[in-house]
């Protein structure tokens, strides 16, 4: 190893611009390839700050692919919170050679970039404008370890005990967490821990520490977990009483239903016999998964499924099917980028309509859009009680921004006098006792029937479940005015969830105002940022309302009434949730201005601020852009 | 109309099975097909199976697809749960329901459209998995409802009504069935009461994955001359390699056989299948041979029809996903819901 001298490597990156000066308030990009174990030493990063006390909000921005293509892991630091994403890097931790281009491009004037400098690289491959902090990191591990996985592996570590020296993260934080995550194997923690330090000790002794970007130790994390949205979501189903997961894997969900596989193993099994109380099966395709939904949630156990758009398209008949014999079932849409495969790893809200009123004929589906891994967990239970209440398909919206990130929320909580809410089910007794039973009779008022389950008793409750048209006693009928009467019965229970699905949330400015905002799902985080941006660039305020599930509530038809002009802020091409608000509630389309973002990376503060101030002062996107 | 209400008159003197039930408990509504369908005899071997086997009807749930057949399970066992699916989708509803509920007996009814064709998969999937059912195909060679098209089991050079050859290669969902991993296969012909309704109880008292192939004529469009599925052809090329007879609980064995023509296998739940072999040749429990036999016999033009393979130690879905006794649906939060303290202990690994 022949380290450089500091001075010459600082040398290569003074910056022409007086260099960011920042505390707790950075976005932090590392660039690496996919395959390389940086996952793990990037999450390492994260979750440190975050025992600093800081809160950090990550982003994997993955490839399709296992092993060789880029892929990079943002972390946005905001002691303020601030957790939707941002454009911009102020300090890029460069280790891909395919993409360094356009990181390097990627930095903020001012910011810093950190390279493995083992390889020496022309000055046209840096920019003037930024301070380029250079370590031979592979001359470093290959003169360290022999073995090539090694190399890779602690390369990792290493340039994390850098970063450390360089940002100022507490290196007992770091040790603490290694120890944690490799818990009973003693030579890897030590391993880990020599590997970090060498990293440390060359960055304090060869480079110049810390450099404008810092970390302080803070009290904004608070009781707050950290965990990603398909886990939560997982837990939710779990925690709602699932026991049928079938499911097909398909990015970005797959890894929700083995969470759930994971935490069934730990909550599900019992001790003395080693039997599972669930059944989880990995299907041949969508179209079976759905069907063995339907079938167990027909059958009286509580059943879910897990996918992303293109599986919904194949799921469509079976969901008209459920609609329509009125069968209880759950599914977790991960939405990404469609259509078609589209952008299978990148983000995106374009499922609404097609979850909304999924399948052939007149349906119309309850949707539960959670914004956060603690909603998610939250809705995912609740799912499964809707889904039987109201016996019908019930959909919870997440998408891979959501999914597959681990996000800072509320920790989950749960009340012990909770009980499942299997909705009608008609029993034994009941039929017993001489109670009618009519499976498609409304015999409450509220168009939700009664149901038995298979088996309940000899003579009596027994019915034929189809799709096709029926009176009220489940008895095959063509007759068009039977037929009707169901519609509109169908239509009347549609209102009836109206009444039990989560209400929106509304936030009002602190003055009054004429505009209001609308959004939902992974679009949330960036909301508060982008009003606040937006009351310093123009003076206008908004008044907020995040829509948590469809049907509409009558809170969603008042805050539009209440407001001159309501921005919708979606991502996606087509305007979804504009179109269902314009069509459930039959608002003046002029009134709803698009907000939209679909490119498959997360909307941004500033994108939306500046998609709002385009309507509310032109004049002032002018003169930004000027 | 495809449903009529039976007259509920009960003639006073009916047998009664050991439940004390006859056997218009085990029907349904007045069948709806047309006159002479073979579909209509399959449902009453299902009804007398189940009245002869004493089950109660209401803990049997019948499942099926779309077309004719999947049309029948309206036409028995009146008093059972009932789903008319998505078209060729039976096996993962069933699969579901099973999972949801594994103390119940599951009757999968199907024909060739629906699993040979558009659910193809399906029925391999649900097969493979070792799902408990007894999955029947009412097999006629031909899409009845739309009148008349060839479905993917019409056998290459057979004629339509219009005297049009099919060209396609003809699906065996007998040797489908064996190889994917069936544990109980059978292959039988509606016109053939006293073969069907054995096969059909040793099917509901077999512990797996059972399937049964019965072709059965289709009467408007698939009965004519150069029809593979026609009573007449099925008559002449039927190859029976055996007889089947179930026994259960105390019933006494009636009939007595020659020594070394019976072949006794004892199934899971204690159910006796008494096999009167008819072809010296041929042994049910040998997978490899039985494939073998059913290929041998297709390329003389026969029609192989019996108990073709059993393996009566067969374990279950629920076996290899090593599920609880108890019914999933009959479950409580107690037994489900980890609690708040779990769910605080892993909120504290999650900072």
């Amino acid at each position: 190893m022949s380290p450089q001298d500091a001075s010459q490597i600082m040398g290569e990156g003074m910056s022409t611009v007086t260099p960011i000066v920042a505390v707790n308030d950075f976005v932090v990009k590392f660039a690496n390839v996919n395959g390389s174990g940086s996952a793990s030493a990037n999450q390492l990063f994260a979750k440190a700050i975050l025992r600093m006390g800081i809160p950090v909000t990550p982003r994997n921005i993955f490839p399709s692919n296992i092993q060789g293509l880029p892929t990079w892991y943002e972390m946005r630091i905001s002691d303020r919170g601030h957790m939707g994403a941002r454009d911009g890097t102020d300090l890029m931790v460069a280790m891909n050679p395919q993409t360094w281009d356009e990181d390097v491009k990627s930095i903020r004037p001012g910011g810093y970039l950190f390279y493995d400098n083992t390889k020496v690289l022309p000055a046209s491959k840096f920019r003037s404008d930024i301070t380029v902090i250079g370590m031979p990191l592979t001359s470093f591990t290959n003169a360290a370890y022999s073995v090539p996985r090694e190399r890779q592996l602690f390369k990792n570590i290493i340039y994390v005990g850098a970063l450390s020296a360089l940002i100022n993260i507490d290196p007992k934080v770091i040790e603490a967490l290694l120890a944690d995550q490799f818990k009973g194997r003693d030579k890897l923690i030590a391993a880990n821990h020599q590997a970090l330090h060498m990293g440390r000790d060359y960055a304090l002794k060869h480079l110049a520490c810390p450099i404008g970007l810092t970390l302080q130790p803070s009290d904004k994390v608070g009781e707050r977990i950290f965990i990603d949205g398909n886990a939560a979501a997982a837990l939710g189903a779990l925690y709602g009483g699932a026991t049928v997961c079938a499911w097909y894997p398909i990015t970005p969900s797959s890894s929700l239903a083995e969470a759930f596989t994971r935490y069934c193993a730990q909550y599900r099994v019992d001790k003395e016999t080693g039997k599972k109380r669930f059944a989880i099966v990995q299907a041949e395709d969508e179209l079976s998964s759905i069907g063995m939904v339907i079938g167990a949630g027909w059958n009286g156990a509580r059943a879910f499924t897990a996918t992303s758009g293109p599986g919904i398209s194949l799921m469509s008949e079976f969901i008209g099917l459920a609609y329509f014999a009125e069968i209880p079932a759950t599914i977790f849409n991960v939405q990404r980028s469609g259509p078609s495969t589209g952008m299978p790893t990148r983000t995106q809200q374009s499922d609404m309509l097609a979850c909304a009123y999924a399948s052939h004929g007149d349906t119309k589906h309850v949707l539960l859009i959670p914004d956060d891994p603690a909603e998610c967990f939250e809705f995912g239970a609740t799912a499964l009680d809707l889904a039987d209440r109201l016996q019908t398909p019930v959909f919870v919206m997440l998408d891979l921004e959501i999914g597959m990130n681990e996000r800072l929320c509320a920790p989950l909580k749960w009340d012990d006098t909770r009980r499942m809410d299997r909705g009608k089910v008609m029993t034994a007794e009941e039929l017993q006792a001489g109670k009618v039973f009519g499976r498609y009779l409304d015999v409450d008022g509220d168009a939700i029937p009664y149901r038995t389950y298979p088996g309940t008793h000899p003579s009596k409750g027994s019915y034929f479940t189809r799709g096709t048209s029926r009176d009220e006693f489940a008895r095959y009928t063509e007759a068009g005015d039977a037929y009707q009467r169901n519609m509109e019965r169908l239509l009347k229970k549609w209102d009836t969830s109206r009444t039990i699905v989560p209400k929106a949330i509304r936030k009002d400015a602190d003055k009054p105002t004429k505009y209001g905002v609308i959004f939902y799902g992974s679009t949330s985080p960036a909301i508060p940022e982008a009003a606040e941006i937006l009351e310093c660039q123009t003076g206008v305020v908004l008044d907020q309302l995040r829509v948590r599930a469809f049907p509409f509530g009558p809170e969603v038809a008042a805050f539009v009434d209440q407001h001159e002009c309501v921005f919708v802020v979606e991502q996606n091409r087509d305007a979804q949730l504009r179109t269902l608000l314009i069509n459930e509630l039959e608002t003046d389309p002029k009134k709803l201005v698009r907000v939209l973002h679909y490119d498959g990376a997360p909307i941004t503060a500033e994108f939306i601020a500046q998609g709002i101030a385009a309507t509310v002062n032109p004049a002032s996107v002018r003169e930004a852009a000027e | 109309m495809t449903y009529l209400p039976k007259p509920k008159m009960h003639h006073p003197e009916l047998p009664k099975n050991g439940l004390g039930f006859t056997r218009r408990d085990y029907e349904g509504s007045i069948s709806t097909l047309c006159a002479g369908c073979g579909h209509d005899s399959i449902s009453a071997a299902i009804i007398r199976a189940c009245f002869e086997l004493n089950l109660p009807p209401h803990r049997i749930a019948k499942l099926s697809g779309i077309g004719c057949s999947s049309k029948t399970p309206t036409y028995f066992l009146g008093n059972s749960h009932g789903f008319n699916s998505v078209h060729g989708r039976m096996p993962s509803v069933l699969t579901g329901a099973n999972l949801a509920n594994r103390e119940l007996i599951y009757l999968g009814v199907s024909g060739d459209g629906d699993s040979a064709s558009i659910g193809l998969g399906q029925f391999s999937h649900s097969i493979r998995r070792g799902v408990n059912m007894t999955y029947i195909v009412e097999n006629n060679g031909v899409y009845g409802l739309t009148k008349g098209q060839f479905s993917a089991t019409a056998d290459r050079g057979a004629k339509n009504k219009r005297g049009v050859a099919n060209m396609d290669e003809a699906i065996d969902m007998v040797g489908m069935a064996i190889q994917l991993g069936a544990t109980y296969v059978a292959r039988s012909f509606s016109g053939d009461k006293g073969q069907l309704v054995p096969l059909i109880k040793g099917a509901l008292m077999h512990n797996g994955a059972a399937f049964i192939d019965c072709i059965s004529p289709c009467v408007a469009f698939n009965n004519h001359d150069g029809s593979t599925k026609s009573f007449d052809y099925v008559r002449e090329h039927n190859e029976a390699v055996n007889f089947l007879d179930v026994i259960i609980g105390r019933d006494e064995i009636t009939v007595d056989y020659a020594p070394g023509t019976t072949e006794i296998v004892r199934q899971h739940n204690g159910s006796l299948l008494k096999l009167r072999k008819l072809a010296d040749d041929y042994d049910p429990t040998d997978r490899v041979a039985a494939m073998n036999f059913l290929e041998t016999r297709k390329a003389r033009g026969e029609i192989v029809t019996g108990l073709l393979y059993v393996d009566s130690d067969a374990e279950d879905m629920h076996g290899y996903l090593e599920t609880t006794e108890k019914p999933f649906n009959a479950m409580d939060d107690d037994e489900l819901v980890p609690g708040a303290a779990a769910l605080e202990k892993l909120n504290a690994s999650l900072r």
